[in-house]
């Protein structure tokens, strides 16, 4: 009893986030029109939830039996994906008001997608990790088609599922073969004899078919043709959450699992991510060039930005896997800021988010533009915002590491992405202003984006702060 | 590690046994008068043969929905009845959280409306 009471608690931000979500989807049955009650319920939820994971952070161990990592990474993970969830939620009161879906399950499902995260990046047992992947993948697959009435919508929430249901089967089937390898599904087990496992060829092939899942959830090319429709058609808010969260979440764990506990430094195991990092790199970024929408740009340069973390990935060692958490965390308040943008630029028939409707942004509403030329900096990653820190660690590691080829691709790569991230600024600030009414923005939206600016700054000047809690964190 | 198998192995058999022996029981011993309906493949009273894009009611899916979150509630009951004594005030205590999560499941259920049958 006294075990289980520990274990529940150390493991709060979890179980407090789906309490959360619980008594928010309670309260949508029980009260009609109750949208703001449950808006603030999330909130100050969420508040209570981040001051959990900072309570928990240094009770680093493990609950339920070795299955769930308690404290510090799963802390920190957690934190991300609650300050992600929340900006969203904050972002999406006006937008889901706007394109006529606000039901309050639309908040029910963020909270458990962000419990979901949690889960799947701090799960030390396959098993739990695939039960987190699988409670956040069904949340946005519900989120992707909330917007029933939108063909693209319905298009995206399809693609999503089906593409998603047949990655998770690769997921599981990896698992199958690992646990017949091993006898055991948790990796601290498999982490004590690894060095015996990795030649074997049916340990490979597993750990080859787990990669094939995350990459799937990453979008790395070649497992990213989900990534552009699933972001352009699902509703603006949902994919800043799914870019962010999601793809964080996937990263958080394949730390863990591949960087942390399999260990494939200087293997072959290595030559595939690394295929994996360049591919992503430059399908990413070059055909971004060519996008006209923003959501589908935003789409491909997240691809690119993949295949940046996947350096890191496959990079390992300490100083790279603090560089790729640095990255997330920054990538994380950027990209949420940039879809944010595109959220309140967006019209109700969720479309006008192409660069046209950038065009003169800056004489219609200046702030708006100020902000979006922040993250536009940010994601090219022009110091002293979050997104040059993120890249020059990744990169710093790589090169400590002996892969400086890659990091040469990454720089090169950088430098073509500058081209269509740098477009928008010019379209916003030197461009005659176009006879268009001005977007309707709200007080929420100004307070997430300004949030989401001041995230970047403050990891931008202070990153040996952050980079500080990520020490010893494996 | 292929001995904890065997009984696996043992009610596959006896399954199969008994799939094979009761099938094969009620076609030898049952009254046959076959018509057409009787004959066409069940598929839950509709008719099998139509065109793709059928329209169906979407009460199917409440049912569906409704029988899974029971089913697998029972499902998860049956190992923990069978070991209670063992498990103690922490088995009950776990049990306790699951039920409470598909009540809220049922309630949202219940109160959107789900088993309003018209």
């Amino acid at each position: 009893m006294n075990q289980l009471l520990t274990d529940t608690l150390h493991t709060a931000p979890i179980m407090g986030t789906i309490v959360l979500a619980l008594v928010v989807i309670l309260i949508n049955a029980m009260k009609k029109d109750s949208l703001a009650l449950e808006y603030w319920v999330s909130l100050i939820g969420i508040a209570a939830n981040i001051g959990l994971a900072v309570w928990a952070f240094p009770l680093r161990g493990s609950a339920f039996a070795g299955t769930v990592m308690t404290g510090g990474f799963a802390s920190l993970t957690a934190a991300v994906f609650l300050v992600a969830a929340g900006l969203t939620i904050i972002l999406s009161r006006a937008y889901i008001e706007k394109i006529g879906v606000n039901f309050g399950e639309f908040f029910h499902l963020i909270l458990m997608g962000a419990a979901g995260m949690m889960t799947f990046a701090a799960g030390t047992d396959l098993v739990v990790t695939f039960v987190g992947l699988e409670l956040m993948s069904i949340c946005l697959y519900a989120l992707a088609g909330i917007s029933r009435r939108v063909h693209k919508s319905n298009e995206a929430a399809l693609k999503y599922f089906l593409l998603g249901a047949f990655a998770s089967g690769f997921f599981l089937y990896g698992i199958a073969l690992i646990y017949g390898m091993t006898g055991t599904t948790n990796i601290l087990g498999i982490a004590q004899n690894i060095a015996a496992y990795k030649s074997e060829p049916l340990f490979l092939v597993g750990a080859g078919l787990l990669l094939v899942g995350f990459a799937f959830k990453i979008g790395a090319v070649p497992f990213h043709m989900w990534v552009p429709d699933v972001y352009e058609g699902s509703p603006t808010v949902v994919s800043a959450f799914m870019s962010t969260g999601a793809k964080a979440a996937a990263f958080a764990a394949l730390l863990l699992v591949f960087t942390a506990t399999f260990d494939f430094i200087h293997s072959s195991m290595n030559t595939v991510l690394s295929v994996l990092a360049v591919a992503s790199m430059l399908v990413g970024n070059i055909v971004a060039i060519s996008q006209t929408n923003v959501k589908r740009m935003l789409a491909y340069s997240s691809i690119g930005h993949a295949g940046y973390m996947l350096i890191g990935i496959t990079a390992g060692g300490d100083v790279s896997m603090a560089g790729v958490l640095f990255y997330l965390i920054s990538y994380m308040f950027t990209n949420l800021g940039a879809f944010g943008v595109a959220s309140i630029i967006e019209n109700a028939e969720q479309q006008g988010t192409d660069l046209e409707n950038f065009r003169g942004l800056y004489y219609r509403r200046p702030l708006l533009a100020v902000l979006m030329g922040v993250f536009m900096f940010s994601l090219v990653g022009i110091p002293p915002l979050a997104g040059f820190f993120g890249k020059y660690y990744i990169f710093v590691a790589a090169i400590e590491n002996g892969y400086t080829w890659l990091t040469i691709v990454g720089v090169i790569t950088s430098m073509i992405s500058v081209y269509y991230y740098l477009r928008v600024v010019v379209l916003m600030f030197f461009q005659a202003p176009e006879e268009a009414e001005a977007p309707q923005v709200t007080s929420g939206g100004t307070i997430a984006l300004l949030v989401s600016a001041f995230g970047i700054l403050l990891v931008g000047l202070f990153p040996s702060i952050v980079l500080g809690w990520m020490g010893g964190l494996f | 590690m292929i001995e904890s198998y065997i009984p696996i192995f043992l009610i596959i058999g006896v399954a199969a046994i008994f799939g094979v022996v009761s099938v094969n029981m009620s076609w030898l011993l049952g009254p046959q008068r076959p018509y057409r309906e009787k004959q066409s493949t069940y598929e839950s009273g509709v008719d099998p043969v139509s065109t793709a894009h059928y329209r169906f009611s979407v009460k199917y899916y409440m049912v569906a929905l409704s029988f899974i979150i029971f089913d697998i509630e029972v499902v998860f009951m049956y190992p923990w009845a069978v070991r209670f004594r063992e498990l103690g005030w922490p088995g009950f205590v776990v049990m306790l959280v699951f039920v409470v999560v598909l009540a809220v499941g049922f309630i949202y259920e219940l109160k959107k409306g789900a088993l309003r049958w018209d």
